[in-house]
């Protein structure tokens, strides 16, 4: 059997990726590590990048990321995440529609595509609500709509400032969290780790400020996980999942190129280990 | 440990001796972020602002 040969596509050198790297070199396994900055892909002439057995994604640009999955992906080599599961994880919208098809409880969300529909479709869900741009991360550009001033404002500024995305308007109910949300950290079906992520601010990204500490994976947290993953296709995905105090568990969005420089130390858990094993047995099942 | 000088403020910058290309360390003065763009010889670069789509 030929040595595997693992190609990784990345941003920045952030503490994920040096465990990842580390975890690879423990099992004497070649990579190439190529900087999304660097490469450039001829579609007619894949013959450079069919050397890998499989590409681990870690760009943190979406759009870089999602563009060479599928181009990878159309060249038959096996991605973690797939180019199908990016584009959902990756786009709130998408993510949504696929919980909801698949009977994930989330937060309940309505889309509009001009400011006057949008200025309606709050109204009609009452103050406060959340405005999310369909694509974005780390909690930024997050609006909550006190009253419909803001909604007027907000909405003319997203409609007038913004790219075409941010007229797509993703409306989302306001859901008073305890406090906390929770960062769950998904490979396969498995259900690997559970994180708090504490914050008196409503966006409790750690990337803004939360602190994480370890949460028991109770049979009902594992369950919605499970699902939820499975609802989008399943692969490395990390989990955000709010407390509704009276309906419990909702999946508030699902991430496809997580960070976890929190989760780990908090859980001890090895998640660039698990994430290696994962990427091992896709090529195993793809039969390369 | 090696050194190098914040592209931005000058101040002097102890590196670890593991240091990496493409890491990104922040200047403990000025608290800019700066990649490590090459190693020899060492070199730092004020980092890529945080683009739009950036993100998990």
């Amino acid at each position: 059997m030929s040595k595997r040969r693992i190609g990784v596509l990345y941003s920045r050198l952030r503490v994920e990726e040096k465990w990842i790297f580390a975890a690879l070199e423990r099992r004497g396994i070649d990579y190439d590590r190529l900087d999304d900055r660097d490469v450039y892909f001829d579609l007619d002439q894949p013959e450079p990048w069919l050397k890998y057995d499989a590409f681990l994604m870690r760009s943190i640009s979406y759009a870089r990321g999602l563009y060479a999955l599928h181009i990878l992906n159309a060249w038959g080599i096996p991605t973690v995440n797939t180019a199908a599961v990016a584009e959902t994880c990756g786009d709130k919208l998408i993510t949504s529609s696929a919980l909801r098809k698949a009977g994930v409880p989330q937060p309940h969300n309505v889309i509009a595509f001009t400011p006057e529909a949008a200025l309606d479709a709050i109204e009609r869900m009452g103050y406060p609500v959340v405005l999310k741009p369909v694509v974005g991360s780390w909690g930024r550009l997050l609006a909550k709509i006190n009253d419909r001033d803001a909604a007027e404002a907000v909405l003319e500024h997203k409609n007038t400032l913004g790219s075409y995305q941010h007229s797509i308007f993703y409306i989302q109910e306001f859901i008073k969290k305890p406090g906390r949300d929770i960062r769950v950290i998904a490979v396969g079906d498995k259900i690997i780790t559970a994180m708090y992520r504490f914050s008196q601010h409503w966006i409790t990204n750690t990337a803004r400020g939360g602190e994480g500490q370890a949460c028991p994976i109770t049979p009902e947290l594992e369950e919605i996980c499970v699902r939820a993953v499975q609802a989008v296709g399943g692969g490395v995905l990390a989990v955000d999942i709010i407390e509704h105090p009276e309906r419990g568990y909702l999946v508030n969005e699902i991430n496809h190129t997580m960070e976890f420089h929190t989760a780990q130390p908090v859980n001890n858990v090895d998640i660039g280990d698990v994430i290696v094993d994962y990427l091992l047995s896709v090529i195993k099942n793809e039969g390369r | 440990m090696s050194t190098v000088n914040c592209p931005e403020c000058d101040a002097e910058i102890s590196l670890k001796a593991d240091v990496a290309e493409c890491e990104i360390i922040v200047c403990p003065d000025c608290g800019v972020e700066l990649e490590v763009t090459s190693l020899e010889p060492l070199t730092v670069e004020v980092a890529p602002m945080e683009a739009e789509d950036w993100g998990e």
